[in-house]
């Protein structure tokens, strides 16, 4: 009797375990209890966790706190379209605005200093990639999702929207930069 | 009240049992299926050549189009499709008995059809390039949810179907004792299918209106955390559908018995209560849900319906290596393995899909699942990378190695190009390896998915990838290619046997009542005999299939390894919290 029959003994479920399945389903077990464990672990002894911490807003609520910032903070302006170039104090609330097609401002953040990054979309959702870090965080529209950031080394990174947000996606880059104090 | 349709007919080579409107819509649904693949194959192949910067064919408009509907008829029409023919096949041809309510299925038949082609039309029009996913609050053509939400409909008389014929089955006793264990496999897929296609009614019915203008706004957190519902827990329907297939195959080729009906069936049982919660797979690096939340059921509870995966990789090879023992190839670890038909395509290209799973598309998937190792890979070609590794190497070659059995038993075609039939599963498994390979090691070097141009040319801000990832990507491609030739050579054998293949003749259909269909009563056996195992002259070190816990373990070791090489990788990026 095979897998497309029904089975033999009427009584299939009083067959007791070989020593083939029992050994592997008790291995199996094991591994998927410590992969489990190991999320909570890393909360607790990991670096590299999101807080969740997140509120709802609006894109004019938003934007008003993102623009206060920049006129703070601006140390210079970029590219044709003079984009500022934020520089925050370190610690403090940093917004990042992502829109179609688009991340507003440029920010410039200081090495082995921690910082709220705040990251909202005006519109679609968008992806917030920071390449080659390689840091991947969804951006929703009306949720103001705060991560605390602590950049560890200098350099110009690549800011990359990597949620497809309709015809010009490929075209929605940004910069970071980290500097040495 | 209409006659019911008692016509069957009986495979003279396989003893299996054929309802005529059963079958019809097996082959139809089948059809159906493949023309799916076929439309989705071209499509693959124009993803392919534009993502590859060397060819870059498709301007940008073009590329998100195709890359939406080669989602949507890969994904959706061509893999449920089919499934409703396996469905019918696990409870008409499996439990010997009529298909309810034929004509039902024939309205949800349509119902798909039209809901396939009214979604094509919507994406092809050229305003609902919205992906596979379609995420509020980019908005698509209304027809574009219609559509879904129709052959989502036909999907959901299909499930009825098969389980009424369950129902009809049990009361005309044309068996006895306990389903089969394939069919009890496919049960566990249309539950969990019943349960995707209501999540998918809750998210697509409002999103459909929305559409129309008639709900003002969707929350885009709401949406993906209930679409995931409906969009992973279709790609369960998928993996319980294909290890029923395993089973299927090894018992089809091999005569294999399951080692234990109650530790398969367990395994099963686990798919229905746990999978279900995958949708916190693709929340892990979202605002708005808790890390609690996320943990519970990104794990499948406590990876439960892992463990069901880990079971079931076991047991498959498991029965087959004990079915191939008892034939005599009882030598050293892995005769039973050298000699198995590796130049049947129903063999090998079950096996591949089998291998595959486990260490591609498995391994990855629960590293891409876990809840802080997703902030890594999200949104990455390694998503795609996985997820190929799962429904094209798991599912797709899964069904490709089903088709050369019912080409001949349910089509009474012979396979045509019986050579490259031979070859067929090799091109298509070991291609769509490599690719799905070399598409996680692009994402593992932060490659976006869905993306038009990844060397951002003529952006106001550029980015170079290091050379590594432009290799990976060159990589993939050429496998993908050769998997599009494996591919090209499933839709040549299948559509050529079946139209023009040469036919098999077979006595007809007979007419068969009720009390004729039922089956003998199985002898009593008592308790004591029952429970006695596989016979001790086999296997070695007290187990019956000593090569496949070898290959399990390698599994394992591997699985260990990757999984905390990517939490080294993890603790070097900066410090989030």
């Amino acid at each position: 009797m095979s897998a497309i029959q029904p089975p033999s003994q009427r009584v299939w479920w009083k067959q007791p375990l070989d020593r083939l399945e029992g050994s592997w389903i008790v291995l199996s077990l094991i591994w998927c209890l410590i992969m489990f464990f190991m999320m909570p672990y890393w909360h607790i002894y990991g670096k590299q966790n999101l807080a969740n911490e997140a509120y709802r807003t609006t894109p004019d609520a938003y934007t008003k706190k993102a623009q206060a910032m920049v006129d703070q903070y601006t140390v210079r302006k970029e590219t044709a379209q003079d984009i500022p170039v934020v520089h925050p104090p370190a610690g403090s609330d940093v917004y990042l605005i992502a829109r179609l097609w688009q991340w507003w401002p440029l920010l410039e953040l200081e090495a082995g200093k921690s910082y709220r990054v705040h990251l909202m979309s005006m519109d679609w959702l968008h992806g917030f990639s920071l390449q080659p870090e390689n840091i991947n965080i969804q951006v929703h529209p009306g949720y103001d999702h705060v991560l605390t950031v602590t950049p560890t080394r200098a350099g110009t990174y690549s800011i990359i929207c990597n949620e497809y947000c309709g015809i010009n996606h490929h075209t929605m880059t940004s910069k970071l930069y980290v500097v040495n104090k | 009240m209409m006659a019911l349709n008692r016509m069957y007919r009986t495979c003279p080579t396989t003893g299996l049992l054929f309802h005529e409107p059963a079958e019809k819509l097996m082959r139809w649904n089948a059809v159906a299926a493949v023309v799916s693949l076929l439309v989705g194959g071209v499509l693959a192949l124009l993803v392919l050549l534009t993502r590859w910067p060397a060819v870059h064919l498709l301007p940008a408009d073009w590329f998100y189009l195709v890359l939406t509907a080669h989602g949507l008829d890969m994904l959706v029409f061509w893999i449920i499709f089919f499934e409703i023919a396996v469905m019918y096949f696990c409870a008409s041809t499996l439990l010997r008995c009529r298909l309810a309510t034929p004509k039902m299925a024939w309205a949800g038949f349509w119902l798909m059809v039209l809901g396939a082609l009214m979604n094509n039309y919507s994406v092809f029009r050229g305003d609902s390039s919205v992906m596979f996913t379609s995420y509020v609050p980019m908005g698509a053509h209304p027809t574009f949810y219609l559509g879904l939400i129709l052959f989502a409909v036909g999907a959901l008389i299909g499930c009825f179907v098969f389980l009424g014929t369950l129902v009809i089955a049990k009361a005309e006793r044309t068996y006895q004792g306990s389903i089969p264990l394939v069919t009890f496999g496919a049960l566990t897929a249309c539950i969990i299918a019943v349960f995707t296609i209501a999540a998918g009614a809750i998210i697509l019915i409002p999103t459909f209106l929305w559409s129309l203008g008639l709900i003002s706004q969707i929350d885009s957190l709401m949406y993906r955390t209930v679409w995931w519902a409906f969009g992973h827990s279709s790609q369960q329907v998928n993996v319980s559908a294909h290890v029923a297939v395993w089973y299927a195959v090894a018992a089809i080729i091999f005569g294999a018995k399951p080692l234990s009906e109650k530790v398969s069936r367990t395994a099963f049982f686990l798919y229905i209560l746990f999978l279900q919660l995958a949708s916190a797979h693709h929340l892990l690096a979202d605002p708005g849900v808790s890390s609690n939340w996320k943990i519970f059921n990104t794990s499948y509870a406590m990876y439960l319906a892992v463990l069901a995966s880990m079971v079931h990789g076991l047991t498959v090879p498991g029965s087959i290596e004990v079915a191939q023992r008892v034939k005599g190839y009882n030598k050293g670890l892995f005769e039973w393995l050298r000699k198995a038909p590796w130049g049947n395509p129903v063999f090998s290209g079950m096996f591949m899909s089998l291998i595959g799973f486990g260490f591609l598309g498995g391994i990855s998937g629960v590293v891409l699942g876990t809840e802080q190792l997703n902030l890594i890979m999200h949104n990455t070609l390694y998503v795609p990378g996985h997820f190929h590794a799962t429904v094209v190497i798991g599912t797709t070659l899964a069904f490709m190695a089903l088709t050369y059995f019912l080409i001949p038993v349910m089509f009474r075609r012979e396979v045509m190009f019986p050579k490259l039939a031979q070859w067929q599963p090799y091109l298509f498994g070991i291609g769509m390896s490599g690719f799905a390979l070399f598409m996680m090691g692009a994402g593992t070097l932060g490659v976006p998915r869905r993306h038009w141009d990844i060397t951002m040319a003529g952006n106001l801000f550029g980015h170079e990838w290091p050379g590594t990832a432009y290799l990976m990507i060159g990589l993939l491609a050429i496998f993908g290619i050769l998997a599009v030739i494996g591919g090209a050579a499933y839709l040549l054998i299948t559509v050529c046997s079946v139209f023009i293949g040469k036919k098999i003749e077979t006595p007809g259909y007979t007419r068969i009542r009720a009390v004729d269909g039922m089956a003998a009563p199985a002898p009593v056996q008592p308790v004591a005999a029952a429970i006695t195992g596989h016979g001790g002259s086999i296997g070695a070190g007290g187990m019956v299939a000593p090569g496949t816990f070898v290959l399990a373990m390698v599994l394992l070791v591997s699985f260990v390894l990757y999984y905390f090489v990517n939490w080294k990788y993890l603790s070097q990026v900066w410090p989030l919290s």
